[in-house]
């Protein structure tokens, strides 16, 4: 039988809903709300909501300083690009190790975590001068590889995790039938975890395009992406909120869309598998 | 000759001096700190390479601490990356040192002596000049006239700290919004702890004694730390503890702060109509003193530097030169007007009536910048230089620490003699480890 729901009982969880949304997202809401306000308004206390002249200018400023397209274009090829290959490593990483476990799968596991433990500040240095002899320094192509890096160990453990809900039976059959590995990889396992790829994806894409250690001092002009924009209109002397703003609005907007037209994926794959 | 034949060779010798031009072009990669002046420089990018054809400028502009962070990697491992890069008067003595940095030589149409002596002495090593400054700042009071007359008081021109505080004591009314002082309390070395440093000076302390033995256990320290505790915690804006320069240059123009004792270049801010509701009542001093001490000091330049790494050192040369010439003032004047000039680095600039006019702060900043001594900055002798900092690598570090622990002391969580307890076992521990005295 189901259960009975009072309309009040409702009315609270939908107030609750709500407020929690708003409450997450009030900081993005802030800041598109300040990009369309003037350096004057932006700091004025008490803040001011709605009720202020709306201007594009602080866009039109960005956008004189800047050629958006340059670092949108960079921060495009690192993210996807970065995921891309890194799920062509971790795909078959994961795969042996949620079916053909060994006793020290689990170390294995807790290993590729433990190097996301060191402050990445540590290593900056060494990177960097190996960049710098490879002539890789301010490179998509460097960024690509260490974004790869960073991001390696949540992808495996994101796919180890959906590829263990699924039963070993049935890729045990398709080799029965004579499907070889890679066909096994390939055409079994990879189409029944789409969900868990589709969401190990876009996460990582997000972690990517957000990522602002690596990306910030690897590059001067030539690969700097979003992040390295955005930086650019931060400033510590003279007030600049409402450019910062709207650097940041145009940097987030991107993402922020590719992200609501996923969210079915992406709900489906983080609570993919019944026991989550 | 024909009419047709003379454009014919015009035409030729455009096309040769075209593939010329083409044949050297060299691109500059410029690193700077996205300040208002320097946003201004990267706006006139087009009138210099108009100027030097076969010149292109890639810009790199970046917020302090992150332009800090990685121009220091490119410098320390030799990376190459810039052909030009925007350094303090903290880094030059230390890189100029090292000869991380390319000496310059101007011209003797830039006419260096024109630079402000203390600018010019923060900016050499031994004697040679190892960057170019694109504005200078000192630091001075702010406060309202208009509140300070309702006070009842006059704000002399060299106050004292006694007298700071009594005025502070007297404009305070938080029940209007409006608090007596606003001083920097947000930890860091670049925030509260250039405002303690240069205190602690004018208090008669210092950082280090001539055998680098830290000084915070001393009673100048700690005189400075409780009137500072002091005026924070009585006359302060609430949550004074976070509000750095940004902070408190827009409570300021807000009209909530009495007085504001910070950087030179704030007046600018604080007097424009645009961004200010309180331009037209606004009152300068210069930096206050205290008995027994001397005026507080405090002196920076962001300024220009060629890495030693640099592939193009000429060209970065031209662009520094051009940069920080008179010429350019006179570009930014013609552009946007004298106020929106980059100040504080060369004399003649203050000589210049078309400046003064429209600048009531000139004067006072003038008077500031002369009378920082970075060279020797306290009341007793020390082996470092630097005003508002110590010029030498390991301040980052300690600084950074000790200035949460006096941040803490503003909240009232710590009290001043733990804070400089602690200061002082964090000083002597780092200062241990890098292997002082050398």
């Amino acid at each position: 039988m189901a259960r009975q729901t009072t309309t009040g009982q409702r009315a609270l969880v939908t107030v609750a809903a709500w407020g929690i949304g708003i409450l997450i997202s009030f900081p993005i809401i802030w800041t598109v709300l300040t990009s369309f306000k003037t350096e004057a308004t932006a700091i004025a206390s008490p803040p001011v909501w709605f009720n202020f002249d709306w201007t594009l200018q602080n866009y039109i400023d960005v956008n004189t300083r800047s050629d958006y397209a340059r670092y949108f274009m960079n921060s495009v090829v690192i993210s996807i690009g970065s995921t891309l290959l890194g799920l062509a490593v971790a795909i078959p990483a994961a795969w042996s190790m949620a079916f053909q476990p060994t006793k020290n799968t689990k170390n294995v596991l807790m290993w590729m975590l433990s190097t996301k433990m060191m402050p990445a500040v540590g290593v900056l240095v060494p990177v960097y001068l190996g960049l710098r002899s490879m002539g890789l320094l301010d490179t998509r192509t460097a960024l690509v590889i260490i974004m790869m890096l960073m991001n390696l160990p949540i992808i495996v453990w994101m796919l180890f995790t959906y590829f263990r809900e699924i039963p070993g039976e049935i890729l045990e059959a398709a080799r029965m039938d004579g499907a070889n590995l890679r066909n096994e990889i390939i055409h079994v396992l990879t189409p029944m975890a789409v969900p868990g790829i589709a969401s190990t994806l876009l996460l990582n894409v997000i972690l990517a395009w957000n990522e602002a250690f690596w990306t910030l001092n690897l590059t001067t002009t030539n690969a700097a992406p979003l992040t390295a924009f955005i930086a650019s209109f931060s400033s510590p002397q003279g007030l600049f909120y409402a450019k910062l703003s709207a650097a940041s609005t145009m940097a987030i907007a991107p993402i922020l869309i590719l992200g609501w037209f996923s969210q079915k994926q992406l709900v489906r794959g983080l609570t993919f598998g019944a026991v989550k | 000759m024909t009419t047709t034949f003379r454009i014919l060779m015009g035409a030729t010798a455009l096309c040769t001096s075209a593939g010329l031009a083409a044949a050297q072009d060299v691109t500059l990669t410029v690193a700077t700190v996205n300040n208002g002046d320097m946003i201004r420089m990267q706006g006139l990018t087009g009138e210099f390479e108009a100027a030097h054809p076969g010149i292109k400028i890639e810009w790199v502009t970046l917020e302090e601490n992150v332009l800090r962070e990685k121009v220091t990697t490119d410098i320390a491992t030799n990376g190459g990356q810039y052909d030009v890069m925007t350094i303090g008067t903290y880094e030059v003595p230390i890189w100029g040192g090292q000869d991380w940095l390319k000496p310059l030589e101007m011209s003797a149409e830039y006419d260096v002596d024109d630079l402000l002596p203390a600018i010019r002495e923060a900016l050499s090593v031994d004697g040679t000049l190892y960057a170019a400054p694109f504005y200078g700042e000192s630091a001075m009071v702010m406060y309202r006239t208009d509140l300070m007359e309702a006070a009842g008081l006059e704000m002399p021109e060299e106050p004292t700290w006694d007298f700071i505080r009594q005025a502070a004591e007297a404009m305070h009314d938080p029940d209007n919004g409006v608090y007596g002082i606003c001083l920097r309390g947000k930890a860091g070395w670049g925030e509260n702890m250039a405002l303690l440093t240069s205190m602690a000076n004018s208090f008669g302390g210092k950082w280090f004694d001539a055998e680098w033995v830290p000084q915070f256990d001393q009673p100048a320290w700690n005189a400075a730390m409780s009137y500072y505790v002091d005026v924070m915690g009585n006359y302060g804006p609430p949550g004074a503890s976070t509000n750095g320069f940004n902070e408190n240059l827009a409570l300021f123009q807000t009209g909530k702060c009495g007085m504001w004792y910070d950087a030179t270049v704030a007046a600018g801010f604080v007097t424009d109509p645009d961004d200010s509701t309180v331009a037209d009542k606004v009152g300068f001093a210069q930096a206050p003193s205290a008995e027994g001490g001397q005026k507080a000091n405090w002196l920076w330049a962001w300024s220009l530097a060629i890495p030693a790494s640099s592939e193009n050192p000429e060209a970065a040369q031209t662009f520094i030169e051009w940069a920080t010439s008179k010429g350019y003032t006179e570009l930014v004047a013609e552009k946007e007007g004298w106020l929106a000039v980059p100040p504080g680095t060369r004399t003649s600039l203050y000589e210049n009536p078309e400046y003064t006019e429209v600048a009531p702060f000139a004067e006072m900043t003038l008077a500031a910048i002369n009378s920082a001594n970075p060279g020797s900055p306290t009341v007793d002798e020390v082996p470092y230089v630097g005003a508002q900092y110590v010029a030498i690598p390991e301040f980052q570090g300690i600084a950074t620490t000790i200035g949460q622990l006096f941040s803490a002391a503003v909240t009232g969580q710590t009290s001043v003699e733990e804070a400089l307890t602690a200061a002082q076992a964090t000083a002597t521990r780092e200062m241990r480890r890098a292997g002082y005295p050398k």
